[in-house]
């Protein structure tokens, strides 16, 4: 596919801004300074600020789940839910994960810097990652088949209703995340890694991690 | 490595199928969105015009009818239960097909990129996503009036739990819920999607000089939107799942213990009924803004393009459409003030319901106040504006009877509630649509649209509006209760006369859309071609391209931008106005003293 890529913009020093041309047919209430400088000249790359927005969105998604819970609580108490002890071990491994995410991310941004440490082999880091995600998801998994065998299902009550709907929401995000640190790791096999994707997909990871250790606490103090 | 500070830009495709179907490009995405909406507005017209004509004349067989579905349409009459089936599916594409996709998707999608000064959006295949995942919650959505015994009856609300029980609820119930929630879940995936690109474009993507506060209204309102749309869809989504599973997987989120309907008892058991609501309100309030923001947008600018002066205040125009989208969240009760809650709870929903009059008032009397005395251009797109004005005035008037809790316990299930809703945030926003058609139409395909057929188009409309739904309000003061489909009481049958007149009226304002139609289409096929690049002499950017915009917006050279948006009428300028792109320096006659 061919591609476009213009020239940046060129800026005229010889010809000064229109600074002070006010709208003189509506008694300059609205001014045109022309004061370029007010505006930076470079944004972040969109990955940057996307990223922010889609948390953005699934925290409110996460939030009207917690609501719903909440409203609930208050309608009628909740059968107790005892959670699956694999649940506490599945909380370590995603916590490792975003720490060796970390770690990948710091020799990379480092490599991207001007280091040529070849020993610090960032990838090690993100399979190792994609490893600790891949047994959370695992984990959540053997929690669910367990509470099944003991004839804790979907609609057993509204309580392990909550409890398969929030832990699977999170699964499925934390899939989401997965799909992107392979295609980190892709891209930094082919020498193709943005650094504003590898920092999108970190910020993803981690926020999977700490949404995870939150719903564990909410789950953990309501059900 | 890549080279990050490159733009994220991609080649014009050449494929039919890339070009035109699977687009990445805005514009194209923006024009698919436009046509989505209008074959969902025609729809959601013509079941109207099926309701209002059974209401008007309960025994009128209209010929045909049965083929839409042999049981909801026995001997071409409505049965209550298909009534009630059809006025379900007439709110549900209003609201989410024609309200949402129409002043935001797709006027957002093709301007919003322009008007900042963008090649592109930054996510070019989510934004392909959108529009393809939301015409898919459209096919589902259609679908249920060809499955089972059709679409849910429930109302676009859904209220539960006979959104929740299965087909044990009536026709429709079950399946059709189930196929409606997940079109609505769909939906909501699509313009989660639509309203990441709307904000990272605002943010991220602004030409050199495109400073936040020199972007047009229109591309505030979108940018508005997008933050509400991103923050409520999100809500929606949730929602509409734990609806579904309520359906089909047997949990009972919004169904309480020991129900018992048509005389079975269920076997859910601890929901809770209200829950449902405080989900949906917290979703349906901001999208009534959400819905009609756009439209203030669409409107300020084509109305500052024709009174070739800018508004009042730019700034507190966009802070008060600012303030209208975080008090919206702050006021979803007031959907619940019969819902049993707490008074003291429906006293904390009213206060923000009174105070979010005040920035609709500012933006009122901010438009009002640039409009006297300027010599506004009149054509069909500053008519559509005008109309704009004076459905929002009116529907938002009887808003205010409404936020009081003891005036709406009366009024809630009457036909008052429909007529403010539809005139505020239904014909309101179908008329920044016809506004932004009209006005954008020669940038969007580079004809003009007949201006004769336009202001037939907006009187008949206009007139027709009101005589529908100004008699609403007189329906529900007397008492005339909603989603009835026959009025056999003895203090309704004197009303029939009223009912007929507004069918009478419905059909004459439907009749006014297939003129719009007409145009719409002979002018794409055969307008006259548009003069030149900007033949309303307006300032932002879209008109500073070319007329169709090309792949990546700007050509060869991407604009810089040295004014603010609205620079009309500048005093020592060569014309009425300076384009922003213009490096036209003009100094001011204070500034030279």
């Amino acid at each position: 596919m061919a591609t476009t890529v213009h020239e940046p913009p060129k800026i005229e020093v010889d010809r000064p801004p229109s600074r002070g041309s006010g709208n003189g047919g509506w008694r300059n209430l609205v001014p045109a300074d022309g004061d370029l400088r007010r505006v930076k000249d470079s944004s972040p790359p969109p990955a940057s600020t996307g990223i922010w927005v889609g948390l953005a969105a699934i925290t409110m998604t996460f939030a009207a789940f917690t609501s719903a819970l909440i409203v609930r609580q208050g309608t009628a108490p909740l059968v107790h839910v005892t959670l699956p002890p694999v649940l506490y071990l599945n909380t370590l491994l995603i916590i490792a994960s975003s720490i060796s995410l970390e770690l990948a991310r710091r020799r990379i941004a480092s490599f991207m810097g001007g280091a040529r440490d070849r020993a610090a082999s960032p990838a090690r880091w993100l399979y190792l990652t994609l490893l600790l995600g891949l047994l959370f998801v695992a984990g959540q998994t053997f929690a669910w088949m367990q509470l099944r065998s003991q004839g804790f299902g979907l609609a057993t009550n509204v309580s392990y209703s909550f409890f398969y709907v929030l832990t699977v929401a999170h699964a499925l995000h934390v899939f989401g995340g997965l799909g992107g640190l392979v295609r980190v790791i892709g891209k930094l096999n082919k020498s193709a890694l943005r650094r504003s994707t590898l920092d999108a997909t970190s910020r993803y990871w981690h926020f999977m991690g700490a949404l995870w250790v939150y719903l564990l606490l909410l789950l953990w103090m309501k059900l | 490595m890549h080279d990050m500070s490159a733009p994220a830009v991609h080649g014009a495709p050449t494929s039919f199928i890339r070009k035109h179907v699977f687009s990445t490009d805005h514009k194209v995405i923006g024009k698919q969105y436009y046509a989505l909406a209008l074959v969902a507005a025609f729809l959601g017209m013509f079941l109207s015009w099926i309701m209002r004509i059974h209401l008007g004349w309960g025994s009128f067989a209209i010929p045909g009818l049965h083929l839409l579905s042999k049981t909801g349409a026995p001997g071409d009459v409505l049965t209550p239960e298909y009534y009630l089936q059809l006025m379900t599916m007439h709110g549900t594409i209003m609201v989410f097909f024609v309200l949402t996709t129409a002043p935001f998707a797709a006027f957002g999608n093709f301007f919003l990129p322009i008007q900042t000064g963008a090649e592109d959006m930054p996510f070019p295949h989510f934004n392909m996503m959108s529009f393809w995942v939301t015409f898919v919650g459209f096919l589902v959505l259609v679908a249920s009036f060809f499955v089972g015994d059709g679409p849910t009856l429930g109302g676009w609300t859904q209220y539960a739990p006979l959104s929740a029980i299965g087909s044990v609820g009536g026709p429709g119930e079950g399946l059709g819920v189930v196929l409606w929630a997940t079109s609505i879940a769909i939906f909501c995936i699509g313009q989660l999607l639509g309203s990441l690109n709307f904000i990272t474009t605002t943010l991220d993507m602004r030409c050199k000089g495109m400073s936040l506060m020199r972007l047009p209204l229109s591309t505030w309102a979108w940018f508005i939107t997008s933050i509400m749309g991103l923050t409520a869809f999100a809500v929606l989504l949730p929602a509409c799942i734990l609806l579904i599973l309520d359906n089909v997987a047997g949990t009972s989120f919004f169904v309480a213990s020991n129900l018992v309907i048509n005389d079975q008892m269920l076997p859910h058991s601890g929901g809770s009924t209200l829950l449902w609501q405080h989900l949906f309100w917290f979703f349906g309030h901001p999208e009534v803004y959400i819905a009609i923001v756009p439209g203030m947008g669409i409107v300020s600018h084509v109305l500052i393009t024709n009174m070739r002066r800018p508004m009042l205040s730019h700034r507190v125009l966009i802070y008060s459409m600012g303030s209208l989208a975080v008090l919206s969240y702050m006021v979803y009760g007031h959907h619940m003030f019969v819902s049993g809650m707490n008074p003291i709870s429906s006293l904390a929903f009213s206060f923000p319901t009174l105070v979010i009059t005040i920035p609709s008032t500012i933006v009122v009397l901010i438009w009002l106040g640039s409009l006297y005395g300027s010599r506004l251009r009149i054509n069909a797109a500053s008519l559509f504006a005008l109309g704009f004005i004076s459905m929002f005035i009116s529907g938002g008037i009887s808003g205010f009877f409404l936020a009081q809790p003891s005036i709406d316990i009366m009024l809630h299930a009457t036909y008052f509630v429909v007529g403010h809703f539809h005139l505020v945030m239904g014909v309101a926003a179908m008329f920044g649509i016809f506004a932004g058609t009209y006005f954008w139409f020669p940038k969007m395909v580079g004809r003009m649209m007949n201006e004769t057929l336009g202001k037939i188009h907006f009187w008949m409309s206009f007139v027709g509006a009101y005589c529908i739904f100004m008699p609403f309000h007189y329906l529900g003061i007397a008492g005339n209760v909603r989603r009835y489909q026959a009025f056999t009481d003895d203090y309704l049958i004197p009303l029939i006369p009223v009912h007929k007149f507004i069918t009478i009226a419905a059909l004459f304002t439907g009749f006014a859309q297939l003129i719009f139609l007409y145009n719409l289409i002979h002018s794409r096929l055969w307008g006259a071609p548009a003069p030149n690049d900007n033949p309303w002499e307006g300032t932002s950017l879209e008109w500073s391209t070319a007329t169709p915009p090309p792949h990546n917006n700007f050509g060869d050279k991407m604009p810089v931008v040295y004014h603010d948006p609205y620079q009309y009428s500048v005093e020592g300028a060569s014309a009425d106005y300076i384009m922003q792109a213009s490096p036209e320096n003009v100094h001011s006659p204070d500034e030279e003293k």
